[in-house]
């Protein structure tokens, strides 16, 4: 294992920025989500990165769960996106202001 | 160049590339494709970090099943609808992007000050923490340290299963199909 440990975590922080900006940028709930999913991915990265730099399987353990807990979000996630699209007829998170005041 | 370090650097552009690529793509499929290779290239990094079992898992479980319910839903919906790139606010884009940069600079000098830019794992992970492998080894720590916490995460893939249901079940009566087209074409503007 001759990599250094830091470039996989720089890699996991260009990941989770990349993802920020497509929350912050993209207008269409799934690709939103996809971004979120790019974040939780950067962030198991880090976690298994970790584990393996300290020599314990807790990282390990704790991306595991990550994964069941991200697998969790995207079914009601992607539940909630469709309950919107047919009471809205769009996935465009700038058309559905039936709250905004 | 050692072998990892070769595979390292040929999958890090790799996933960093089809990352940006997916935000730039109109289309959502291609975006869900380039996901994929986005999470096939993670998969490959844990490999690299002697995770052999998230390896796997990373494959079975996003590159193959979140995926697929993406894909899913996406066909559902129609794959036809683009995203509309107009910009509704005034300078939103220029500067989500210049904090996304800000945010992986900050990153990038945490990790130099915090693990040191060329500290490398001890060696000796393979060996010892895998001993009689990965699979044994996660599993000992799973069931033992967090056998707790894993139950509870049944429970909440339960609850997330039948709010599923609940959420995209279809109310038969609760309104005509005067009404919805009523309200489609009033309220709110197509996209």
């Amino acid at each position: 294992m001759r990599t250094p440990i830091s470039y996989f975590l720089i890699l996991s922080g260009v990941l989770f920025s990349i993802g920020t900006v497509g929350v912050l940028i993209r207008r269409n709930a799934l690709l939103i989500f996809m971004s979120v999913e790019l974040q939780l991915n950067a962030v198991n990265l880090a976690l298994v990165a970790f584990s393996r730099l300290h020599g314990n399987l807790t990282g390990q353990v704790l991306a595991f769960f990550s994964m069941v807990v991200a697998a969790a979000e995207v079914v009601v996630g992607l539940a909630i996106i469709v309950a919107v699209y047919r009471r809205a007829r769009t996935v465009n998170v700038d058309a559905a202001r039936e709250l905004a005041g | 160049m050692p072998l990892d370090n070769v595979v390292f650097w040929v999958f890090a552009p790799v996933s960093v590339g089809s990352a940006i690529v997916m935000l730039t793509r109109r289309n959502a499929v291609h975006a869900a494709l380039l996901l994929v290779v986005n999470l096939f290239c993670l998969s490959v990094m844990y490999l690299l970090l002697d995770a052999p079992f998230l390896f796997a898992v990373q494959i079975v479980v996003y590159a193959g099943a979140i995926m697929v319910l993406f894909l899913f839903v996406i066909m559902l919906l129609g794959v036809d609808r683009g995203d509309d790139l107009k910009e509704r606010l005034l300078g939103q884009r220029p500067l989500a992007i210049l904090l996304g940069v800000g945010v992986a600079l900050e990153l990038f000098l945490a990790v130099r000050a915090g693990v040191g830019l060329s500290t490398r794992a001890p060696p000796g992970f393979a060996e010892q923490v895998n001993a009689d492998g990965n699979t044994q080894a996660l599993a000992e720590v799973l069931f033992r340290d967090y056998f707790l916490p894993f139950e509870v995460t049944s429970i909440l893939l339960i609850v997330a299963a039948i709010a599923a249901m609940v959420l995209a079940q279809r109310k038969a009566k609760a309104v005509t199909q005067a009404e919805l087209d009523a309200r489609a074409g009033g309220e709110v503007p197509a996209a």
